[in-house]
């Protein structure tokens, strides 16, 4: 059985850029970080599986809306990020919230928007933009940020996430040929997982791999085992030292696997063998990641369980900050549609409150799990 | 006073906006040492450099995308779509991203970013050039959607449309761009997005027009007067969207009639936003029922056809005519 789709075998994988083994070893060079920063790469990966599994646990409750859960991309989402600086810039698409979180998204912020809410306060600074939903849409806004960066003469960079999928559209496509022409300082990273909701990666392109494109838009592509954290982050940084570098875009494809569904709202074992995703579950990252920190007395299993006890407090902190907000009103509704209502606006927001004062139980049903899939 | 086209008026803006803010970017598909296909942005490039005035690669998405990217960041594109029927390849950015931006942040992300592209019949230009798009824009929630119909308020509604924190579609009448000169001041002034003009004033029916249509509503006004000695008011809307509801209504409440003249096809058109303002805010002052000229809900025609189905002053004529009847 091969994995990825018929496409990309497990020696295929290991002969990409890897650092560990999927057993742990180190077979590559390993990057030049501190431990405290290695141990911080574990905390980053053992939180997102943790926030993905609770997340799931929050739709079915009805607590948040729609989720898609990230398990087995933990290593791709904190490599792409970890390599940025605090001024760089992060956008990516409902996938990347792990990325996002890394890269300085307060975590309440992110809830807000799984929770159906408008994600009002992502901070500036982080220099994220809230998830894109619209697939590939946000690889062209990424290369207009890379373009400003360019044209302020500001040593930023700028990286973008995508999935397998995103890179059949067309605006993927433009994105790399403006990124190209304009020699943007800009990465692209796509987490290859395998799968766009039901349709395999073969059926996205007859291209080899993804990477492979880089060569039809001028720019350096590269492949890299997106299970092994320490593998993406030396190429994402090294991809953004060369964007900082001014020497234009690279594409970055990162061969990974989605292990659970697409959204709550999906079911994998409709369309794809079980089988596979065993295979999968063996290349695991937290498993591989976890055995290197403890081959390196790093971590010990007691240490472990403490860290996972901390990480599921601070999630649940989260939750609880989320859900202390005051409930959004209506009437905000109407102010972030210009930066001044149209009088038009002010004339259906008046009329919405004077309804709204006659019908007392409008709008007060906040289950948001209520999307008929 | 300068003696200006549209197209003067237009460049004289763009120049003006590029020199007082650092921010201001220009560019699109031959904009740069070919100043556009229609010359609007003849001598930018010479004037502000490669760096601010720049052609990109034949891709609208493209163009419409990465000035987003640069709006978020802080700058303030200035994008040129050829021809307004291409936006369509576009259509997904400035429905779901650039109109959209201000509100799935929160506000703290926003898309101060003009898109202007050519449109209008009348000039024999290939399929899928002349088209009048603009309801398409109209229906959208968070951009604002502006077209001229003269020289002097191009340049003024330009200076607005940079200045403005949101973005704005900015459709450039092909058929006014050198067909007539207007004294237009050189010094930077504004026109308020968001309001009409009462280009004429009358007693008895209200003609609404917008672009190219202008022109026609007076010429029709005119002929109506001459023949009948009622008098009609002629109302150019130069915003469609957010629509000046205050003047078609003091209008219609005071005519009590009213004729809608568009280039558009028909169907959930700007004459259909109009008629329903004037039905919120006007039904009993109505003496008749609202006409409107516009082309039919079919193709934009062809080079061969278009004359047949662009309104005329006499087309308009007879549907004032027809308000006016007993």
């Amino acid at each position: 059985m091969s994995l990825v789709a018929d496409q990309i075998s497990p020696a295929v994988i290991d002969s990409m850029h890897q650092v560990l083994t999927p057993e742990g070893k180190v077979v590559g060079q390993l990057p030049d970080i501190p431990d405290e920063q290695l141990m911080q790469f574990y905390r980053w990966m053992v939180f997102g599986r943790i926030s993905s599994q609770r997340f799931v646990a929050l739709q079915r409750q009805g607590r948040i809306g729609t989720f898609s859960p990230i398990d087995g991309q933990e290593a791709a989402s904190v490599g792409m990020a970890a390599p940025l600086q605090q001024k760089d810039w992060l956008l990516g698409s409902y996938r990347e919230y792990l990325a996002y979180h890394v890269k300085g998204v307060p975590f309440p912020a992110q809830v807000k928007q799984w929770g159906g809410d408008i994600p009002d306060d992502y901070p500036a600074e982080s220099r994220c933009v809230p998830f894109q939903i619209v697939l590939g849409t946000q690889v062209l806004h990424t290369v207009g940020i890379a373009q400003a960066i360019k044209y302020e003469g500001e040593p930023q960079v700028a990286v973008v996430g995508c999935g397998d999928g995103a890179t059949s559209e067309g605006d993927f496509n433009e994105a790399l040929n403006f990124a190209g022409v304009f020699k943007a300082p800009v990465v692209f990273m796509v987490q290859n997982n395998g799968w766009a909701i039901s349709t395999p990666r073969h059926k996205q392109s007859a291209a080899r791999y993804i990477a492979d494109r880089a060569i039809g838009f001028g720019m350096p592509g590269c492949l890299v085992d997106g299970n092994d954290v320490l593998a993406v982050y030396q190429v994402v940084a090294d991809a953004v030292a060369r964007a900082r570098a001014g020497d234009g875009p690279t594409l970055i494809e990162a061969i990974t696997y989605r292990l659970g569904a697409h959204t709550t709202a999906d079911d994998p074992t409709k369309y794809r063998p079980e089988a596979e995703v065993e295979e999968w579950e063996k290349r695991d990252p937290i498993i591989r990641y976890r055995q290197f920190l403890m081959d390196r007395s790093m971590l010990t299993e007691k240490e472990d369980k403490v860290l996972h006890e901390e990480l599921n407090t601070e999630f649940e902190e989260a939750i609880a900050v989320y859900e202390a907000l005051p409930p959004r009103t209506p009437q905000q509704h109407f102010d972030l549609v210009f930066a001044e209502q149209s009088p038009q606006l002010q004339r259906q927001q008046a009329k919405l409150l004077e309804a709204l004062e006659t019908e007392p139980d409008s709008g007060v049903n906040h289950d948001s799990s209520l999307m008929p899939l | 006073m300068p003696n200006w086209t549209m197209v003067q008026a237009i460049n004289s803006a763009l120049s003006q906006e590029m020199e007082q803010d650092q921010r201001v970017l220009i560019f699109g598909q031959d904009v740069g040492h070919n100043g556009g296909v229609f010359r609007v942005t003849d001598g930018l490039q010479e004037r502000f450099g490669e760096k601010r005035v720049f052609d990109t690669p034949l891709a609208e998405s493209g163009i419409i995308g990465t000035s987003l990217g640069m709006a978020m960041y802080g700058l303030r594109p200035v994008v040129e779509i050829q021809f307004a029927g291409f936006t369509f390849l576009a259509f997904n950015q400035i429905a779901s991203q650039v109109s959209r931006v201000r509100y799935r942040s929160g506000g703290v992300f926003t898309a101060p970013l003009v898109i202007r592209a050519p449109f209008g019949g009348g000039v024999r230009t290939p399929e899928m050039h002349s088209d009048s798009v603009e309801s398409y824009y109209m229906h959208m929630q968070g951009i604002k959607v502006v077209i001229p119909s003269n020289p002097y308020d191009a340049k003024g509604l330009l200076h607005a449309a940079i200045e403005d924190p949101d973005p704005v579609m900015f459709l450039e009448h092909m058929k006014l761009y050198r067909s007539f000169r207007q004294e237009v001041p050189e010094e930077r002034y504004t026109i308020p997005l968001g309001q009409a003009a009462v280009v004429k004033e009358g007693n008895d029916v209200t003609v609404f027009a917008y672009g190219a249509m202008v022109k026609v509503a007076l010429d029709a006004a005119k002929q109506i007067e001459e023949a009948t000695g009622a008098t009609v008011e002629v109302v150019d809307l130069r915003t469609i969207a957010p629509m000046d509801e205050e003047t078609i209504a003091n209008s219609v409440n005071k005519t009590g009639r009213a004729v809608v003249v568009h280039e558009a096809a028909r169907a959930g058109g700007v004459g259909a936003e109009v008629i329903a303002v004037i039905n919120e805010h006007c039904l009993y002052s109505l003496l008749k029922p609202v006409e409107r000229v516009t082309i039919p809900d079919a193709p934009f025609p062809v080079p061969k056809l278009e004359d047949f189905f662009i309104p005329t002053p006499d087309r308009v004529a007879k549907a004032i005519h027809r308000t006016l009847e007993p």
